[in-house]
């Protein structure tokens, strides 16, 4: 690109370069777990204050819930519901779940999850690929949580799901994205929108998602259990907007030795 | 008749219907999904569905999760 081409092109404005998953359009390139906040007041400042437009919701016994209240707050906030399967750790209770999830959110879109273990919570490739390929084939849009390999990512988007979202660290981790290499590796060679879930700590972890390619970024105990929830979802906006504009707008190159800005010809004899 | 509801040991009257369990134990939820035998029992055959002796059933809601 000239410089004459970049002076002709419009100045990017944050919003102008959404995000498409499955034919649907988000301005926001924020995606909110809902999980591990202290209140649900809280939660819904939170996912005000990212500017979110989809976050995950989890099934569970009815026993084990508070009450109805968690839709009624995620639908005044305006967003979309995106369900998950958290917990499970076979592709049969996996698909169970997501037939469970489109009958009670009246959607066919599912964070697919599917666990090797609970200690670790990394997924497991094996059920996870079958997983996909079985929710596929009935009619699913599988956002597949996956680790950050970048072949396993190629052969869920050839399985048909929507996005493959790599882990930056294990869930709730905090420990941000411990290969930074296989992300942009795994973001090259993936034909559909990619999109860092687990893992982030902190606001420069997710501006680094975006920064290496990253279409989206998802997460939730990095906000939920901040000091200030509704002040982190605010920094991970404006990450996530930094980091996307950064990409855009192409780094320098990193040098060994310092390279002056400043001319060295005309310098006086003093 | 006796069946297992989440996982529990539950006597329920003779005849009894998904909707009719659901009125009762899910009260106050508005999204909600139910599986008999595994199987998922769609909203609009709740009212006909009657369960039978020795079904497992799963009744779950929404709840926050990442």
């Amino acid at each position: 690109m000239t410089t004459e081409d970049v002076l002709a092109g419009p100045v990017p404005e944050v919003g102008a370069d959404p995000l498409t998953i499955a034919g649907e359009t988000f301005t926001s390139r924020l995606i909110m777990g809902t999980g591990g906040a202290p209140s649900l007041e809280l939660l819904e400042r939170a996912v005000r204050a990212s500017g979110t437009e989809l976050v995950t919701v989890a099934l569970r016994r009815v026993e084990a819930s508070a009450g109805g209240a968690l839709v009624d707050v995620l639908e005044r906030c305006g967003v979309r519901l995106l369900p998950n399967t958290a917990g499970c750790m076979t592709a049969r209770e996996a698909v169970r779940t997501a037939r469970l999830a489109r009958e009670a959110f009246g959607t066919s879109w599912v964070k697919l999850e599917v666990i090797g273990d609970d200690r670790t919570l990394l997924p497991d490739p094996v059920e996870l690929v079958d997983a996909a390929e079985q929710l596929v084939a009935e009619g699913f849009t599988v956002l597949a949580y996956t680790s950050d390999d970048p072949i396993l990512g190629r052969r869920l988007a050839d399985a048909g799901c929507a996005a493959v979202m790599p882990l930056g660290s294990p869930i709730g981790s905090g420990l941000g994205i411990r290969n930074p290499h296989n992300i942009a590796l795994l973001r090259e060679i993936v034909p559909v929108p990619v999109v860092l879930d687990a893992g982030i700590g902190t606001a420069s972890d997710a501006a680094l998602a975006m920064e290496l390619g990253c279409d989206a970024v998802l997460l939730a105990t990095a906000v939920t259990r901040a000091r200030e929830p509704e002040r982190m979802a605010r920094a991970m906006r404006s990450a996530v907007e930094a980091g996307r504009l950064a990409h855009g707008a192409g780094r320098i190159p990193r040098r060994w030795h310092a390279e002056a800005s400043t001319q060295f010809e005309g310098r006086p004899d003093l | 008749m006796e069946v297992t509801l989440n996982g529990v040991p539950t006597e329920v009257t003779d005849g009894t219907t998904i909707a009719a369990l659901v009125a009762t134990r899910a009260e106050g939820h508005s999204r909600i999904a139910v599986a008999r035998n595994g199987e998922v029992v769609p909203r609009g055959a709740w009212t006909d569905t009657r369960v039978a002796p020795g079904d497992e059933l799963e009744m779950l809601v929404a709840v926050a999760g990442g």
